[in-house]
């Protein structure tokens, strides 16, 4: 979460979810659709409304579920979340509702940010977002009067090109609001899959080190260049967004693929499609032969986290154990089993610093690579499979052993020390419906079914509850395009089309329709676009221009090329 | 605090507490069966009944608040034979199916019947009145013949999950737990969470994945964490014969207690799908030592240089260490990219890191946490 981390210091989820549903006096939940990414998460805001009380404000451009228990409901149109959120900015300003003592205290470049605030008067706003002023009047009041208030937000804040700008105006609206560093309170990113925070947390991105230390950082670079014994770059190294096109600029020649699926979950697949086919060399570990294991040269089989035993962190820091229930079938082996027989194979002659203390590949299990994680990684300091094991609940930073662990982020202080406010301005979506390409397609998940659906696909419950691709359109549209009960469209972006059964439904507003990515025959990411923010590197898969036409009842969904 | 006598013994408790509450604190058992510590208090199976001194009636100790100088006997003739006609009138509607009973050796039922030795009564309905297997819910095996009209379901449908699909329809003898206006769960709006499943205390609502496959004593559990999405539920991995047979709620589970979703708690058979990969495979070319053939994705499939062949783990990873290596010798460690996995465990990410950065020198490193 860059965003986060340029305002506090640390990108993390700041709350617990159960502090956020004990504590929460209000709560806003923009670009989650939570009930079915994080159900369960959902499921206690659910109670915390019913319950409690507690006044949950609903921001999406989709009537999702817990819009049935929110007291307001602003249906701002796709990729206006900045505009959106610097005129109820402007309101609580305007109002004196903001929290003078916390700014004073806590935060710094208050002044360059309320100038730009000014610029949005809730009349200007209503226009660009389409959310009536009376509304946003009333959203701004239960945020500047009701306190603690949580903030939640998950891929539809940072799926855009502007996705870290809108992180920073949310950071902007808790610090306006004295929100930060108390219970019920927070900024609070929900991170999609089961692990994306501990893969973030230990070095899987191509910045930092584990525990976010910078390569770019000589002090850093000197520690793990000590610990594993060899020299190490210096410089940022490529995203996947940046890796998949550098193939075909003859950067990247070859690729080692763990568990994860480009062709399903990455933007403008036929893109995708044409690097993989050109690449020396991939090398693909998984469960399941995937639509990614066609472009495989060699194909690795793993083991799902039945099989294994280590730990997960979730999205509020938490590590958790997973433990071994059954063997894996066949000659399938544990991941991290795999990859450390390679790295032996490919150090074989290779002459590491005799003195470093973890260039060593010798592991019997994975309780002796945490042993080596709680050495190099500081907020993972104190967490060790023994601690959890006798049944202490950790949540990172964990400096030692007889740390308890951090539930609440930034209390009485930012790791960075004071909070920075951002001026941030409102910029158009990448691509805005045009005469050819009239609607604003949406992408996501539904309850059922997981990412590319590799997992869920085959799950046969699942498949009978949800087994095929569908696009949400709102009723009004579907009548003016002549569609009636059971029909398929054909959705056609710049890039692509995919055909699939329509839901005539309320969820998506007229001019809107969404689509999922769990189905490879339909695949969204056919239509979506490659348009990447710039800092974060997240493609925009919240606002491409489709159209949308009736194809009749034709059976089997179909794929084809523009 | 207030003092109150409990099976006449002096004891302290405090105000607002109920008699179950004071009971289990001091380590007396007072039987339940519609009574979970999750849900609201009903009272109505009056199972939980105790003798109160000075009541004109027994009080259900679920919902029945302890006052000053109480004095309660919770195990008297008068609260055993209550108990005990009870569970005879329970019985006698309940089909005596406990021999090919899904619950057996987990049912709440079952275990009163056996504890306070009631059998199901000569006189009792035997037929079924209901369908079995009623729902076409593919999750949920609902049996309303063996239902006790707790109203667990239903309030763990309201109050956890907050849905309300269960209500209750009709009265007396006819009384019956039903999903929306009686129509099918999914039509009520279910959201397959299996919530009611796991609070229900006999086998009237039952996990369809698992029937037939094992009962509690055969079922060796193992507590792990989802591998769905970042909510980090905990549950049980139910194991018989090496294979995973369901899913149980744990309610030591520190951010769900017993709720899940329905991908956490149905979610599984994926792991025993026939397309798992049991056997490294590499392409044909690999193991003849030739150059990746510039075939086009399409002809690849009727390609013998294409084709898989299975191999032992020793090869497999002398080609992929090869091949890898070739790639950083010819063109720096610049041209190789790691993706490491948002699914795999913490300690899998940390040796994909160490890989991309110690053993092939750079940071070319990332994951679909962007995606
Ligand atoms: S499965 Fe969940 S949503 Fe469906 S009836 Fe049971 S508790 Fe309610
Ligand atoms: S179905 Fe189960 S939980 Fe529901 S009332 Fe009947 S016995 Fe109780
Ligand atoms: S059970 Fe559902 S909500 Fe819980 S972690 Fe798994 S997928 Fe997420």
């Amino acid at each position: 979460m860059a965003g986060l981390a340029t305002a506090f210091g640390s990108g993390a989820m700041t709350n617990s979810m159960d502090d956020i549903a004990a504590n929460a006096q209000a709560m806003f939940v923009i670009g989650s659709n939570t009930t079915e990414q994080h159900p369960v998460f959902g499921t206690m805001i659910r109670r915390a409304v019913r319950q409690r009380g507690v006044k949950l404000i609903v921001a999406d451009p989709r009537r999702i579920d817990l819009v049935d228990f929110a007291v307001l409901h602003l249906q701002q149109k796709p990729g206006t979340d900045i505009a959106l959120l610097n005129g109820l900015m402007y309101i609580i300003l305007e109002k004196g509702w903001e929290d003078k003592e916390f700014i004073a205290a806590r935060t710094e470049g208050f002044e360059a940010f309320k100038e730009t605030v000014m610029r949005y008067p809730p009349e200007k706003v209503s226009e660009i977002t389409g959310v009536p002023v009376e509304k946003l009047y009333q959203a701004a009041e239960i945020m500047g009067t009701v306190k603690p208030m949580a903030v939640m937000w998950a891929m539809g804040i940072t799926q855009h090109i502007i996705g870290t700008q809108n992180v920073l105006n949310l950071a902007n609206l808790q610090m306006l609001l004295g929100n930060m560093g108390v219970p019920g309170g927070g900024t609070n990113p929900l991170r999609g899959q089961n692990n994306v925070q501990g893969a973030c947390d230990l070095g899987g991105l191509p910045n930092v080190y584990p525990a976010y230390q910078k390569v770019t950082s000589e002090e850093a670079r000197k520690k793990f260049e000590a610990a594993w014994g060899v020299p190490l770059a210096p410089h940022v190294g490529m995203t996947v967004t940046e890796m998949m096109p550098g193939i075909l600029e003859g950067k990247i020649h070859a690729l080692y693929i763990l568990g994860e699926d480009p062709i399903m979950s990455d933007p403008h697949t036929e893109h995708i499609r044409e690097c993989l086919e050109q690449v020396d060399f991939l090398l693909l570990q998984e469960i399941f032969p995937s639509e990614t294991s066609h472009y495989a040269d060699i194909l690795l089989p793993g083991a799902t986290f039945a099989e294994k035993t280590g730990t997960f962190t979730n999205t509020e820091r938490r590590v958790q154990m997973v433990h071994q229930a059954i063997e894996p079938p066949g000659e399938a082996r544990p991941d991290w089993w795999i990859t450390m027989e390679l790295a032996k194979r490919l150090l074989e002659g290779r002459v590491l610093a005799p003195d470093a203390p973890y260039a060593s590949w010798e592991y019997s299990s994975t309780r002796d690579i945490m042993k080596e994680i709680n050495a190099l990684a500081p907020s993972y300091g104190g967490i060790t499979h023994e601690r959890l094991e006798a049944g202490e609940r950790l949540q990172w930073p964990c400096p030692d052993e007889n740390h308890p662990g951090t539930p609440i982020l930034h209390v009485g202080k930012f790791a960075r020390g004071l909070g920075k406010f951002h001026p941030i301005e409102h910029i158009p979506p990448a691509e805005e419906p045009t005469d050819d390409y009239p609607f604003v397609m949406s992408t996501g998940r539904v309850l059922y079914h997981w990412h590319g659906g590799e997992m869920t696909r085959r799950a046969k419950g699942i498949m009978q509850v949800y087994g095929q691709a569908l696009i949400e359109i709102n009723p009004e549209d579907a009548e003016r395009l002549g569609l009636d009960g059971g029909k398929r469209v054909r959705v056609t972006s710049r890039r692509g089309s995919i055909e699939a059964e329509a839901w005539v439904t309320e969820r998506v507003p007229p001019g809107m329709v969404y689509a999922n990515f769990h189905f490879p025959d339909a695949s969204a990411n056919e239509l979506t676009q490659a348009v990447l923010d710039p800092v974060a590197k997240i493609p925009e898969y919240k606002v491409t221009a489709v159209k949308v036409e009736v194809v009749g009842e034709t059976a089997g969904a179909t794929r084809s090329k523009v | 605090m207030i003092s109150i006598t409990l099976n006449g013994q002096k004891i302290e408790a405090r105000e607002g507490q109920t008699i179950l509450e004071v009971a289990r604190e001091h380590g007396i058992r007072i039987p339940t069966l519609c009574y979970h510590k999750d849900l609201s208090p009903t009272g109505n199976c009056r199972i939980c009944v105790v003798e109160v001194k000075g009541a004109r009636f027994l009080q259900a100790a679920c919902v029945t608040q302890v006052w000053d100088g109480m004095e309660i006997e919770t195990h008297s003739e008068k609260a055993v034979a209550s108990r005990k006609r009870t569970l005879s009138l329970m019985l006698a509607n309940h089909p005596p199916d406990c021999l090919t009973c899904d619950a057996s050796g987990s049912c709440e039922l079952q275990d009163l019947a056996y504890e306070y030795q009631v059998e199901v009564p000569a006189w009792g309905a035997k037929g079924t009145r209901y369908p079995v297997d009623s729902d076409p819910n593919p999750f949920i095996r609902v049996d309303m013949n063996k239902c006790i009209l707790c109203r667990r379901c239903v309030l763990a449908c309201a109050e956890i999950q907050v849905r309300d699909v269960w209500g209750v329809a009709k009265r007396g003898f006819e009384e019956v737990i039903v999903a929306g206006a009686g129509t099918t769960m999914l039509e009520a709006r279910c959201e397959s969470c299996g919530q009611c499943v796991a609070y229900c205390p006999t086998g009237a609502l039952t996990n369809k994945m698992s029937y037939g496959l094992g009962r509690a004593h055969q079922i060796e559990k193992v507590t792990t964490t989802c591998g769905y999405c970042g909510v980090g539920c905990q549950f049980d991995l139910q194991v018989r014969d090496g294979r995973i047979i369901g899913v149980a709620s744990n309610p030591n589970a520190p951010v769900n207690g017993m709720a899940l979703c329905v991908k956490g708690r149905y979610g599984w058979d994926y792991i025993h799908h026939p397309d798992r990969l049991t056997k490294p495979m590499v392409r044909r070319y690999l193991l003849e030592g030739k150059e990746k053939p510039k075939t086009p994705l399409s002809e690849r499939s009727a390609s013998a240089l294409w084709e898989w062949v299975e191999t032992d783990w020793d090869t497999a990873l002398g080609l992929a260490a090869q091949r890898l290596g070739r790639a950083r010798e010819a063109h720096g460690p610049d041209s190789v990219g790691v993706l490491t996995s948002a699914k795999c465990l913490n300690e899998e990410n940390y040796l994909m890191n160490k890989f991309a950065r110690q053993v092939i020198g750079t940071n070319n490193i990332d994951h679909c946490a962007r995606l």
